[in-house]
């Protein structure tokens, strides 16, 4: 059973029983911040083959940008590497208010086979 | 497959081991690190800050970019005291991520239909360490309001460094505590360290608000461990947004 602490609602934990369901999985973490940042790095949100997500990487400013990289991220498999600032400076796409830049990287949970660079280094 | 590494890190952190992800950012190909592979690890001093510090970061290892997640047990608390104030915490402090035990000698308090779902000793505080030992990562909350269950619980979290160590009681019944407790040979240092009353002044009044304020004062002591006095504006000089915590 896992325990009651790391049960609410926490990302990781969702992301590996969405796993096991068989469904697919896209992690996003915050890699760097800058200024005023709503979540710090390594903080994480997973979203699955069809848009559902628990966590966050921001205060709801950049997930549903990052909901939607993560569907094309699951779809080929490719990593991005996404960079959020002010709304104002680019207004093509979603910032944030508080002031601060982050970037999220988003990878595929299915796709890839790790074992090996356990011990890299 | 990489979701192999996050059961990994999940069950690291279920059995409060410390653990870290090394992210390539070129391919996603992610990887376990354990504190025991960082001697001789070429990653070396960046592993060995980030496992002190607990913080995540970026690093660099030949020309490839590369994220270094660090995951550390979840903070502790442990509660003296199956009463009222403790059912409320039972819910709130694993929302908030602490790893809770409750401790209580006294079966008529202690009930499994009370507390259920909780990890309940129903043993004396003493006793009960041996099981669950106290350290730096854990808050201890008395709140039986029963001087010899909750004195000798105080006494082993101030000997044992723990982040929090609060006291629920008046300022008179805390004044008796503090006679007793340094009749005992706890330094005026180590007395000092004792929150009591216990929790911040939000003027709680129901055992679920109490709960709150107990809860808010433990994160204070977990997030600014310079004192309760140091302001925002000191944790995170040019500050801006109300709303966002985290430093730069």
């Amino acid at each position: 059973m896992t325990a009651a602490w790391l049960e609410a609602g926490d990302p990781l934990v969702i992301a590996e029983r969405w796993s096991a369901e068989g469904r697919k999985v896209a992690l996003a973490t915050v890699i760097d911040t800058w200024g005023s940042a709503p979540r710090p790095r390594g903080s994480h949100l997973v979203i699955d083959g069809n848009g559902n997500f628990e966590g966050s990487v921001s205060g709801g400013c950049v997930e549903s940008e990052v909901i939607a990289q993560a569907l094309d991220v699951i779809q080929s498999g490719t990593p991005q590497l996404l960079e959020f600032g002010v709304s104002n400076e680019t207004a093509w796409r979603a910032g944030l208010s508080c002031g601060g830049r982050i970037s999220v990287f988003v990878q595929d949970l299915a796709s890839r086979d790790a074992a090996s660079e356990s011990h890299a280094g | 497959m990489t979701s192999g590494i996050v059961e990994a890190v999940n069950a690291a952190r279920a059995e409060r081991r410390p653990v870290a992800t090394l992210t390539w950012l070129d391919t996603g190909v992610m990887g376990l690190i354990a504190p025991d592979e960082i001697p001789g690890h070429r990653l070396e001093i960046e592993l060995r800050e980030a496992f002190r510090s607990g913080k995540s970061k970026a690093v660099t290892q030949d020309g490839r970019e590369a994220f270094l997640n660090i995951y550390l047990p979840a903070p502790r608390l442990i509660v003296i005291g199956a009463v009222h104030i403790t059912q409320a915490l039972a819910v709130l402090a694993p929302v908030c991520g602490f790893a809770l035990s409750v401790i209580d000698p006294r079966s008529g308090f202690a009930t499994a239909e009370r507390f259920a779902g909780v990890d309940l000793v129903v043993e004396w505080p003493d006793d009960a360490f041996t099981s669950r030992p106290l350290d730096p990562f854990t808050a201890v909350a008395a709140v039986s309001h029963d001087p010899g269950i909750d004195d000798p619980a105080l006494i082993a979290a101030l000997e044992a460094g723990c982040f929090y160590v609060g006291a629920l009681g008046s300022r008179r019944s805390h004044e008796r505590r503090l006679e007793r407790l340094q009749a005992a040979g706890l330094s005026a240092e180590m007395l000092g360290r004792i929150r009591a009353p216990i929790g911040l002044d939000i003027a709680a009044s129901t055992p679920q608000e109490i709960a709150v304020s107990i809860l808010a004062q433990i994160i204070a002591a977990l997030r600014r461990p310079g004192g309760d006095n140091a302001s925002r504006a000191r944790v995170q000089p040019g500050g801006r947004g109300d709303a966002c915590l985290v430093e730069g």
